[in-house]
This record gives C-alpha cells, structure tokens and sequence, in this order.
C-alpha cells in the first residue's frame, strides 16, 4: 500500500548523476512532488515527464520541486534526460534496489519496477496528498496542481 | 473523469455550429506527429456531422520536445489577432516539418496577413501569455499528452481512429438531439 496523506515522508539519499545525491531533507521549507514511474524510455513516462517539464515554472509558482525516480541507473537517467531535455533531477532507486519505492509503499516485487505513483509532500516532511496510477496510464498533472493550490490556500 | 477547465467560453478559437449537440474541443502541439494525424480525423468529423458539431482548439506546446511547437502556436495565435486563426492552423498541420521562422512569415504572407503586426504579435506578451493559459488550463483538465480531446466537456480516452470517434460522436449526437431532450 502506498503511504497515505497525514504519513511522514520516509527519508531518502539518492543519486541524481554519478557525482551527486539528492536528500529529502534538501527540501526542507519548500513543497515536493515525487514521481514514481517504471522505467526511463517507456512510452507513457516519457509522455508524463514531458508535461511535468513544461509546468516546472507553473509548480515553483506553488512553491513546489519535482524529483523523477525510478530504478534505472544514473547513466540511464543522465541519457534520458539530456534526451527528453528534462530540467528537473531524476533519483536512481537503484541499490539496494527499489529501497525508497518499498519505503513508500510503491514498489512492484514481480516486475522489480515501482509503481506510477505520485506523492506531494509539504515543507515539513508531511505527505500531503498521493495517487497510484494504473501503470500503463498517465495520471497528468491536475491532482498535483490540485494538491499544491489546496495546501496553498491552507496556509493563507 | 477528467472535465475541461474551463468550458469553452468566448476566448476559445471555435468552427462551427455554437448551439451543436456536440462540443468536440482537442489540446494540441504543432509539431507532434501525432496531432497531424488527429488533424485530418477531425476534418473527417466536421464532413461527417456538419451543423452537428463545435470543434475547438486549444494549445498544448510541449517545446522542450518538440522545439518548434511554441512558435507554431504563437504563429496561429497571431493570424488569430487578425482573424485568421484556423486558416493558419490548417497551414502549420499541412507543413509540420516546415515551421521555422522563414517559413511562418511565408504562410502569414499567403495567407493575405499584415506582415509587420503578424511579425509584432509573434513576439508580444499577449500571445505568450494565451498559449500558456491554454497550457495550464490543459494540465488541470487531465491533459497528459497530445492529442487530447473532449467531448462535451469530458475527457474521451477512447481511440480517436476516426471509426471509433465518429461512433462516439454519432452517440451523443442521438443523446443529445433537440428532439431526445422533450
């Protein structure tokens, strides 16, 4: 089962590119959106990727960064993303493997990928509002900009 | 079920019947290949259903992939300002792989445009500003890549081959005939 709202945000420590890692304590203060998705190339993430990229000034508006994760490696991920010219980190799950999808409930034992999961975690570490997707199916973007604008009104 | 955010309203670009049973509306990109199909699919729907149906257009560049989508958008747009939006919108699906800057100002000049304003308007605010708001009103509609239609307001994420959405169409055209609403 994936975390549910109201749940702390386990910790991660990841890297993003061979030289480098990424720690949800980075984000202390500013809003999170976490993508799981299977793989780097797959038709749907790409797709999916895509329209997160292009609203990257629309979610730091909300106060938000985005972070791809999956179980690829890094040099995977490096090639994906100067490929899909993508402007936001993506996190290699990849040893152990698949440690931070299992940590969120998001991880599919069969098939060694995560689930297409989307988690939006507040300034505090707090998971805000989360969604799996059907994995073949793209969940967009709306729950997330749903998600982010409540907590804004919240907080006013 | 994912629902366009908003409702086609007066800012829409629209062909067609305003008062049809049907509202077909598609989020597209220029340069994706996959629009320029949908492209002659609707064309074979407006043949089909006539005064039956609303067809709009709203703008969902995905530039970083494909780079020339933006500026194909904001072309359209700014025929728009002078009233020819949809002759420039069929142009730029007709030319796909033809949507550099030399080749945007030889459509507008085909197609009759004042050259200077059409060159202006490319890159004014106000067109930049309408091509994201059609951006995000399609992120908060559940637009998650393109081609993206709705019908009626609705998401339709059924096969847009054009036998599969012209049986769709031709059923809430019966639900929402004049004569099935008494």
């Amino acid at each position: 089962m994936a975390l549910e709202p109201g749940s702390r945000a386990p910790d991660f420590s990841l890297s993003t590119t061979p030289d480098q890692t990424v720690s949800l304590r980075d984000f202390r203060g500013r809003n999170l959106v976490l993508t799981f998705y299977p793989a780097d190339w797959s038709p749907v993430c790409t797709d999916q990727l895509a329209v997160y990229n292009e609203l990257l000034p629309e979610f730091r508006r909300l106060g938000a960064e985005v972070l791809g994760i999956s179980v690829d490696g890094v040099w995977c991920h490096l090639a994906f993303a100067r490929d899909r010219k993508l402007r936001f980190a993506l996190l290699s799950d990849f040893e152990p493997k698949g440690e931070m999808a299992r940590a969120y409930g998001v991880y599919r034992n069969g098939e060694g990928v995560s689930e297409r999961a989307l988690f939006v975690i507040d300034g505090e570490g707090i998971i805000r509002w989360s969604y799996v997707s059907p994995i073949g199916i793209n969940p967009g973007a709306e729950g997330i900009l749903d998600a982010l604008e409540g907590m804004q009104k919240v907080k006013r | 079920m994912s629902k366009l955010r908003p409702p086609l309203g007066p800012r829409d670009h629209v062909q067609g019947n305003p008062h049809a049973p049907i509202e077909l509306v598609e989020y597209g990109d220029y340069e994706c290949p996959y629009c320029g199909q949908a492209y002659l699919v609707v064309k074979a729907m407006k043949e089909a259903l006539g005064d039956d149906l609303l067809f709009a257009f709203r703008d969902f560049p995905l530039s970083e992939v494909h780079p020339h989508a933006l500026r194909a958008a904001a072309a359209a747009e700014a025929a728009g300002l002078q009233d020819r939006f949809w002759e420039m919108h069929d142009v730029l699906f007709e030319h796909q792989d033809a949507l550099e800057d030399d080749d945007l100002m030889a459509y507008a000049k085909a197609l009759g445009l004042d050259l200077e304003r059409f060159a202006a308007d490319l890159d004014s605010d106000e067109v930049a500003e309408r091509i994201r708001a059609d951006f995000l009103s399609g992120a908060r509609s559940g637009v998650n890549g393109t081609p993206t239609f709705f019908v009626n307001g609705e998401r339709y994420d059924g096969s847009w081959e054009p036998d599969a959405l012209l049986a769709y169409l031709r059923r809430v055209q019966v639900e929402h005939a004049p004569a099935a609403r008494s």
